[in-house]
Protein backbone atom coordinates (compact mmCIF):
# COMPACT_ATOMS: atom_id res chain seq x y z
CA UNK A 1 0.00 0.00 0.00
CA UNK A 2 2.16 2.76 -1.19
CA UNK A 3 1.36 5.96 0.71
CA UNK A 4 1.57 9.50 -1.03
CA UNK A 5 1.74 12.38 1.62
CA UNK A 6 0.86 15.40 0.05
CA UNK A 7 1.32 17.30 3.11
CA UNK A 8 5.27 16.33 3.61
CA UNK A 9 5.56 15.87 -0.78
CA UNK A 10 6.10 11.86 0.12
CA UNK A 11 6.08 8.29 -1.13
CA UNK A 12 6.47 5.75 1.09
CA UNK A 13 6.90 1.93 -0.94
CA UNK A 14 7.24 -1.57 1.17
CA UNK A 15 8.74 -3.86 -0.24
CA UNK A 16 8.84 -7.68 1.16
CA UNK A 17 12.14 -10.31 0.86
CA UNK A 18 10.37 -14.00 1.36
CA UNK A 19 11.53 -16.70 1.31
CA UNK A 20 12.60 -20.23 2.73
CA UNK A 21 15.06 -20.02 6.45
CA UNK A 22 18.70 -19.17 5.47
CA UNK A 23 18.04 -18.32 2.02
CA UNK A 24 19.73 -14.90 1.98
CA UNK A 25 17.01 -12.46 2.90
CA UNK A 26 18.81 -10.92 5.35
CA UNK A 27 22.01 -10.71 3.59
CA UNK A 28 20.28 -9.12 0.35
CA UNK A 29 19.25 -6.26 3.14
CA UNK A 30 23.06 -6.16 4.62
CA UNK A 31 24.65 -6.06 1.14
CA UNK A 32 22.62 -3.08 0.41
CA UNK A 33 23.04 -1.69 3.79
CA UNK A 34 26.77 -1.45 2.85
CA UNK A 35 26.72 -0.69 -0.80
CA UNK A 36 24.39 2.17 -0.46
CA UNK A 37 25.26 5.61 -0.32
CA UNK A 38 25.30 6.46 4.02
CA UNK A 39 22.84 9.41 2.86
CA UNK A 40 20.47 7.15 1.17
CA UNK A 41 19.72 4.92 3.59
CA UNK A 42 18.61 4.69 7.40
CA UNK A 43 19.33 2.81 10.32
CA UNK A 44 19.00 -1.07 9.72
CA UNK A 45 16.75 -2.89 12.01
CA UNK A 46 16.99 -6.55 13.05
CA UNK A 47 14.64 -8.55 15.19
CA UNK A 48 16.71 -11.38 15.54
CA UNK A 49 17.14 -14.58 17.98
CA UNK A 50 20.57 -14.57 19.46
CA UNK A 51 21.76 -17.04 17.04
CA UNK A 52 21.02 -14.53 14.40
CA UNK A 53 18.32 -16.28 12.89
CA UNK A 54 15.61 -13.80 11.84
CA UNK A 55 12.81 -13.47 14.15
CA UNK A 56 10.42 -11.21 13.04
CA UNK A 57 11.80 -8.58 10.69
CA UNK A 58 14.92 -6.72 9.64
CA UNK A 59 13.96 -3.58 8.34
CA UNK A 60 15.92 -0.84 5.83
CA UNK A 61 14.76 2.22 4.78
CA UNK A 62 16.01 3.84 1.62
CA UNK A 63 15.99 6.91 0.07
CA UNK A 64 16.01 7.63 -3.64
CA UNK A 65 15.85 11.72 -3.10
CA UNK A 66 13.31 13.83 -4.64
CA UNK A 67 11.87 13.15 -7.84
CA UNK A 68 9.47 15.64 -9.21
CA UNK A 69 8.82 17.41 -6.05
CA UNK A 70 8.30 14.31 -4.29
CA UNK A 71 10.93 12.59 -1.93
CA UNK A 72 10.47 8.76 -2.76
CA UNK A 73 11.43 5.66 -0.36
CA UNK A 74 11.46 2.14 -0.07
CA UNK A 75 11.00 0.40 2.77
CA UNK A 76 12.33 -2.71 2.72
CA UNK A 77 11.51 -6.08 5.15
CA UNK A 78 12.45 -9.62 5.26
CA UNK A 79 10.64 -11.98 7.35
CA UNK A 80 11.62 -15.02 9.23
CA UNK A 81 12.17 -17.86 6.86
CA UNK A 82 11.78 -20.73 9.36
CA UNK A 83 8.40 -22.33 9.00
CA UNK A 84 7.07 -22.43 12.50
CA UNK A 85 7.15 -18.17 12.51
CA UNK A 86 4.40 -18.19 10.17
CA UNK A 87 2.33 -15.23 12.48
CA UNK A 88 4.76 -13.17 12.50
CA UNK A 89 5.48 -13.60 8.19
CA UNK A 90 1.92 -12.97 7.51
CA UNK A 91 1.78 -9.48 9.07
CA UNK A 92 5.09 -8.45 7.37
CA UNK A 93 3.08 -8.48 4.29
CA UNK A 94 0.37 -6.29 5.46
CA UNK A 95 0.61 -3.14 2.73
CA UNK A 96 2.99 -4.59 0.59
CA UNK A 97 3.86 -3.15 -2.69
CA UNK A 98 6.33 -5.39 -3.86
CA UNK A 99 7.55 -8.83 -3.14
CA UNK A 100 10.90 -10.39 -3.88
CA UNK A 101 11.49 -14.00 -3.08
CA UNK A 102 14.59 -15.49 -2.48
CA UNK A 103 15.10 -18.76 -3.18
CA UNK A 104 18.24 -21.06 -2.56
CA UNK A 105 19.55 -22.88 -5.27
CA UNK A 106 20.93 -26.02 -3.35
CA UNK A 107 19.34 -29.00 -4.97
CA UNK A 108 18.62 -30.14 -0.96
CA UNK A 109 16.43 -27.00 -0.21
CA UNK A 110 14.20 -27.23 -3.23
CA UNK A 111 11.46 -28.61 -0.81
CA UNK A 112 12.23 -25.66 1.34
CA UNK A 113 11.75 -23.30 -1.25
CA UNK A 114 8.19 -25.23 -2.63
CA UNK A 115 6.72 -24.87 1.02
CA UNK A 116 7.96 -21.19 1.24
CA UNK A 117 6.54 -20.40 -2.17
CA UNK A 118 3.17 -22.44 -1.26
CA UNK A 119 3.06 -20.19 1.71
CA UNK A 120 3.67 -16.35 0.20
CA UNK A 121 0.92 -17.45 -2.02
CA UNK A 122 -1.21 -18.43 0.90
CA UNK A 123 -0.75 -15.62 2.96
CA UNK A 124 -0.88 -13.04 -0.06
CA UNK A 125 -4.77 -14.21 -0.62
CA UNK A 126 -5.24 -14.57 3.48
CA UNK A 127 -4.74 -10.29 2.86
CA UNK A 128 -6.95 -10.27 -0.58
CA UNK A 129 -3.83 -9.13 -2.14
CA UNK A 130 -2.82 -11.18 -5.69
CA UNK A 131 0.59 -11.85 -5.80
CA UNK A 132 0.15 -12.31 -9.83
CA UNK A 133 -0.92 -8.39 -9.82
CA UNK A 134 1.69 -6.72 -7.86
CA UNK A 135 5.35 -6.45 -8.08
CA UNK A 136 6.82 -9.93 -8.01
CA UNK A 137 10.54 -10.79 -8.61
CA UNK A 138 11.87 -14.23 -7.60
CA UNK A 139 15.59 -14.17 -6.55
CA UNK A 140 17.96 -17.63 -7.05
CA UNK A 141 20.64 -17.53 -4.61
CA UNK A 142 23.74 -19.24 -3.81
CA UNK A 143 24.58 -19.99 -7.44
CA UNK A 144 28.43 -20.31 -6.34
CA UNK A 145 28.00 -23.67 -4.73
CA UNK A 146 28.65 -26.99 -6.35
CA UNK A 147 25.46 -28.30 -5.46
CA UNK A 148 23.38 -25.65 -6.82
CA UNK A 149 20.08 -26.64 -9.17
CA UNK A 150 20.02 -25.87 -12.98
CA UNK A 151 17.66 -22.70 -13.68
CA UNK A 152 15.58 -24.18 -15.81
CA UNK A 153 14.46 -26.49 -12.58
CA UNK A 154 14.31 -23.31 -10.22
CA UNK A 155 12.14 -22.06 -12.47
CA UNK A 156 9.81 -25.41 -13.60
CA UNK A 157 9.26 -25.87 -9.46
CA UNK A 158 8.68 -22.21 -8.49
CA UNK A 159 7.99 -19.65 -11.23
CA UNK A 160 6.65 -22.08 -14.17
CA UNK A 161 4.19 -18.68 -14.47
CA UNK A 162 0.12 -17.77 -14.61
CA UNK A 163 -1.95 -17.46 -16.90
CA UNK A 164 -2.59 -14.00 -18.74
CA UNK A 165 -7.00 -13.38 -19.01
CA UNK A 166 -6.41 -9.91 -20.11
CA UNK A 167 -6.43 -9.67 -24.02
CA UNK A 168 -4.71 -6.51 -23.33
CA UNK A 169 -1.69 -7.96 -21.76
CA UNK A 170 -2.02 -10.99 -24.08
CA UNK A 171 1.24 -10.33 -26.15
CA UNK A 172 5.16 -11.42 -26.25
CA UNK A 173 7.15 -9.67 -23.94
CA UNK A 174 10.56 -10.34 -23.83
CA UNK A 175 13.02 -10.85 -20.84
CA UNK A 176 15.27 -7.63 -20.97
CA UNK A 177 17.68 -9.69 -18.75
CA UNK A 178 17.64 -12.70 -19.83
CA UNK A 179 18.21 -12.66 -24.33
CA UNK A 180 15.82 -15.23 -25.45
CA UNK A 181 13.42 -15.79 -23.02
CA UNK A 182 10.02 -14.25 -22.20
CA UNK A 183 8.20 -12.75 -19.44
CA UNK A 184 4.66 -13.01 -21.36
CA UNK A 185 4.35 -15.69 -24.37
CA UNK A 186 1.99 -18.03 -25.68
CA UNK A 187 2.04 -21.99 -24.86
CA UNK A 188 -0.35 -24.52 -25.82
CA UNK A 189 -2.69 -21.95 -27.26
CA UNK A 190 -2.80 -20.11 -23.41
CA UNK A 191 -1.12 -17.07 -23.00
CA UNK A 192 1.14 -17.22 -19.70
CA UNK A 193 3.29 -14.81 -17.61
CA UNK A 194 6.14 -15.02 -14.98
CA UNK A 195 7.73 -13.06 -12.34
CA UNK A 196 10.92 -12.09 -13.87
CA UNK A 197 13.71 -13.57 -11.95
CA UNK A 198 17.99 -13.10 -11.23
CA UNK A 199 20.59 -15.38 -10.26
CA UNK A 200 22.45 -14.20 -7.10
CA UNK A 201 25.23 -14.81 -4.65
CA UNK A 202 23.82 -12.45 -2.09
CA UNK A 203 26.99 -13.15 0.15
CA UNK A 204 29.15 -11.07 -2.03
CA UNK A 205 26.54 -9.03 -3.51
CA UNK A 206 26.37 -10.71 -7.14
CA UNK A 207 23.22 -10.25 -8.23
CA UNK A 208 21.54 -8.15 -5.24
CA UNK A 209 21.37 -4.65 -6.88
CA UNK A 210 19.95 -6.17 -9.92
CA UNK A 211 17.35 -7.44 -8.19
CA UNK A 212 16.39 -4.47 -5.88
CA UNK A 213 16.59 -2.30 -9.25
CA UNK A 214 14.06 -4.41 -11.04
CA UNK A 215 11.65 -4.70 -8.19
CA UNK A 216 12.04 -0.79 -7.74
CA UNK A 217 11.05 0.08 -10.88
CA UNK A 218 7.80 -2.73 -10.87
CA UNK A 219 7.02 -0.73 -7.87
CA UNK A 220 7.47 2.63 -8.99
CA UNK A 221 5.35 2.02 -12.03
CA UNK A 222 2.32 1.22 -10.21
CA UNK A 223 2.45 5.12 -9.13
CA UNK A 224 2.08 6.25 -12.51
CA UNK B 1 -8.58 -5.64 -4.38
CA UNK B 2 -6.03 -7.48 -6.62
CA UNK B 3 -2.57 -5.75 -4.35
CA UNK B 4 -2.64 -3.58 -1.70
CA UNK B 5 -4.15 -0.40 -2.56
CA UNK B 6 -2.63 3.23 -2.49
CA UNK B 7 -3.57 5.64 -0.18
CA UNK B 8 -2.81 9.80 -0.28
CA UNK B 9 -2.67 12.27 1.95
CA UNK B 10 -3.35 15.61 1.87
CA UNK B 11 -2.00 19.03 2.74
CA UNK B 12 -5.93 19.74 4.10
CA UNK B 13 -5.96 16.02 5.70
CA UNK B 14 -2.82 16.97 7.26
CA UNK B 15 -4.43 20.74 8.91
CA UNK B 16 -7.18 18.41 10.17
CA UNK B 17 -4.99 16.02 12.16
CA UNK B 18 -2.71 18.23 13.10
CA UNK B 19 -5.15 20.03 14.73
CA UNK B 20 -6.82 17.68 16.27
CA UNK B 21 -3.58 16.06 17.66
CA UNK B 22 -2.29 19.75 19.12
CA UNK B 23 -5.65 19.86 20.66
CA UNK B 24 -5.31 16.61 22.69
CA UNK B 25 -1.59 17.15 23.47
CA UNK B 26 -2.61 20.66 24.84
CA UNK B 27 -5.65 18.50 26.81
CA UNK B 28 -3.72 15.83 28.76
CA UNK B 29 0.08 17.45 28.74
CA UNK B 30 1.91 14.90 26.91
CA UNK B 31 4.87 15.54 24.61
CA UNK B 32 4.42 14.26 20.91
CA UNK B 33 1.63 12.31 18.93
CA UNK B 34 2.80 10.46 15.99
CA UNK B 35 0.51 8.47 13.24
CA UNK B 36 1.65 5.51 12.05
CA UNK B 37 0.19 3.72 9.16
CA UNK B 38 -0.59 -0.46 9.65
CA UNK B 39 2.39 -0.89 6.99
CA UNK B 40 5.08 0.55 9.17
CA UNK B 41 4.79 4.15 7.26
CA UNK B 42 5.17 7.53 9.60
CA UNK B 43 2.16 9.82 8.42
CA UNK B 44 2.04 12.29 10.81
CA UNK B 45 4.45 13.78 13.81
CA UNK B 46 2.95 16.74 16.19
CA UNK B 47 4.28 17.94 19.02
CA UNK B 48 7.96 18.06 20.60
CA UNK B 49 10.13 16.66 17.69
CA UNK B 50 11.38 13.58 18.72
CA UNK B 51 15.26 12.35 19.44
CA UNK B 52 15.02 9.29 17.88
CA UNK B 53 14.86 7.90 13.89
CA UNK B 54 11.22 8.22 13.65
CA UNK B 55 11.15 5.78 10.65
CA UNK B 56 12.69 2.40 12.52
CA UNK B 57 10.17 3.65 15.38
CA UNK B 58 7.14 3.25 12.75
CA UNK B 59 7.85 0.14 11.66
CA UNK B 60 8.23 -0.94 15.13
CA UNK B 61 5.21 0.42 16.04
CA UNK B 62 3.64 -1.33 13.86
CA UNK B 63 5.05 -4.81 14.09
CA UNK B 64 3.89 -4.33 17.50
CA UNK B 65 0.35 -3.35 17.40
CA UNK B 66 -0.24 -6.30 14.61
CA UNK B 67 1.42 -8.96 17.00
CA UNK B 68 -0.70 -7.37 19.67
CA UNK B 69 -3.73 -7.77 17.74
CA UNK B 70 -3.15 -11.62 16.86
CA UNK B 71 -2.37 -12.06 20.28
CA UNK B 72 -5.92 -10.47 20.96
CA UNK B 73 -7.72 -12.97 18.78
CA UNK B 74 -5.84 -15.80 20.29
CA UNK B 75 -8.07 -14.75 23.35
CA UNK B 76 -11.24 -14.38 21.51
CA UNK B 77 -11.41 -10.72 21.05
CA UNK B 78 -11.35 -8.69 18.21
CA UNK B 79 -8.95 -6.47 18.84
CA UNK B 80 -6.64 -4.96 21.30
CA UNK B 81 -8.25 -1.28 20.61
CA UNK B 82 -5.42 0.30 22.22
CA UNK B 83 -1.83 -0.67 24.16
CA UNK B 84 0.31 1.14 26.73
CA UNK B 85 3.97 0.75 27.68
CA UNK B 86 5.22 1.85 30.49
CA UNK B 87 9.19 3.34 31.22
CA UNK B 88 10.66 4.83 34.48
CA UNK B 89 10.36 7.85 32.94
CA UNK B 90 8.70 7.73 29.48
CA UNK B 91 5.89 6.03 28.48
CA UNK B 92 3.70 5.40 25.33
CA UNK B 93 -0.17 4.52 24.26
CA UNK B 94 -0.99 3.39 21.30
CA UNK B 95 -4.40 3.43 20.26
CA UNK B 96 -6.66 2.14 17.01
CA UNK B 97 -7.84 4.63 14.06
CA UNK B 98 -10.45 3.62 11.67
CA UNK B 99 -8.64 -0.05 11.60
CA UNK B 100 -6.17 1.01 9.51
CA UNK B 101 -3.42 3.84 11.10
CA UNK B 102 -2.16 3.96 14.80
CA UNK B 103 -2.36 6.73 17.14
CA UNK B 104 1.15 6.76 19.04
CA UNK B 105 1.30 9.38 22.30
CA UNK B 106 4.34 9.88 23.57
CA UNK B 107 4.39 11.11 27.38
CA UNK B 108 6.09 11.29 31.00
CA UNK B 109 6.28 12.07 34.25
CA UNK B 110 4.35 15.36 33.86
CA UNK B 111 1.45 14.00 33.03
CA UNK B 112 -0.54 10.31 34.42
CA UNK B 113 -1.68 7.64 32.53
CA UNK B 114 -5.23 8.26 33.19
CA UNK B 115 -5.54 11.76 32.00
CA UNK B 116 -4.23 10.28 28.52
CA UNK B 117 -6.53 8.17 28.33
CA UNK B 118 -9.39 9.94 28.92
CA UNK B 119 -8.49 13.07 26.67
CA UNK B 120 -7.43 10.31 23.98
CA UNK B 121 -11.21 9.28 23.41
CA UNK B 122 -12.31 12.39 21.89
CA UNK B 123 -9.21 13.10 19.72
CA UNK B 124 -9.43 9.09 18.76
CA UNK B 125 -12.98 9.51 17.87
CA UNK B 126 -12.44 12.93 15.68
CA UNK B 127 -9.60 11.10 13.85
CA UNK B 128 -11.65 8.09 12.98
CA UNK B 129 -13.60 10.62 11.29
CA UNK B 130 -10.80 12.28 9.05
CA UNK B 131 -8.92 8.89 8.38
CA UNK B 132 -12.52 6.89 7.16
CA UNK B 133 -13.28 9.65 5.24
CA UNK B 134 -9.67 9.83 3.63
CA UNK B 135 -9.63 5.81 2.75
CA UNK B 136 -13.31 6.55 1.48
CA UNK B 137 -11.75 8.97 -1.12
CA UNK B 138 -8.68 6.71 -1.53
CA UNK B 139 -10.98 3.70 -2.73
CA UNK B 140 -12.87 6.06 -5.14
CA UNK B 141 -9.26 7.97 -6.77
CA UNK B 142 -7.78 4.49 -7.14
CA UNK B 143 -7.62 4.43 -10.67
CA UNK B 144 -6.46 8.30 -11.09
CA UNK B 145 -2.85 8.86 -11.94
CA UNK B 146 -1.28 10.22 -8.81
CA UNK B 147 1.74 11.30 -9.99
CA UNK B 148 2.66 14.02 -12.70
CA UNK B 149 4.02 12.84 -16.40
CA UNK B 150 8.13 12.16 -16.52
CA UNK B 151 7.81 10.79 -12.75
CA UNK B 152 8.42 7.34 -13.63
CA UNK B 153 11.20 8.23 -16.07
CA UNK B 154 12.92 10.04 -13.24
CA UNK B 155 12.45 8.03 -10.72
CA UNK B 156 14.11 5.17 -12.74
CA UNK B 157 17.03 7.16 -13.66
CA UNK B 158 17.06 7.45 -10.09
CA UNK B 159 16.71 3.75 -9.45
CA UNK B 160 19.87 3.19 -12.05
CA UNK B 161 22.09 5.88 -10.30
CA UNK B 162 21.24 4.62 -6.85
CA UNK B 163 21.51 0.93 -6.98
CA UNK B 164 23.79 0.74 -10.25
CA UNK B 165 23.15 0.82 -13.76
Amino acid sequence: MSMINYASREINCKLVYYGPGLGGKTTNLEFVYNKVAPGARGKMISLATETERTLFFDFLPVDLGTIRGFKVKFHLYTVPGQVYYNASRKLILKGVDGVVFVGDSQLERMEANIEAMQNLYDNMTQHGYDLTKIPFVVQYNKRDLPNASPIEELQGALNPGWPVEEPVRQRLLADVDHPGEYLVWQQDGQWIERAPYFEAVAATGEGVFDTLKSISKSVVKTLG
Amino acid sequence: MPGASSWSFSEDDSRRIDGILNGFLGDASARTALIVDRAGQLVATVGEPVQFDPTAFASLTAADFSANDQLARMLGEPEFGALFHQGERESMYLADIARRVILVVLFDNSTTLGLVKLRVRNAVTQLNTVFTDMFSRADQDAASPKVETGFLGDAEDEIDRLFGA
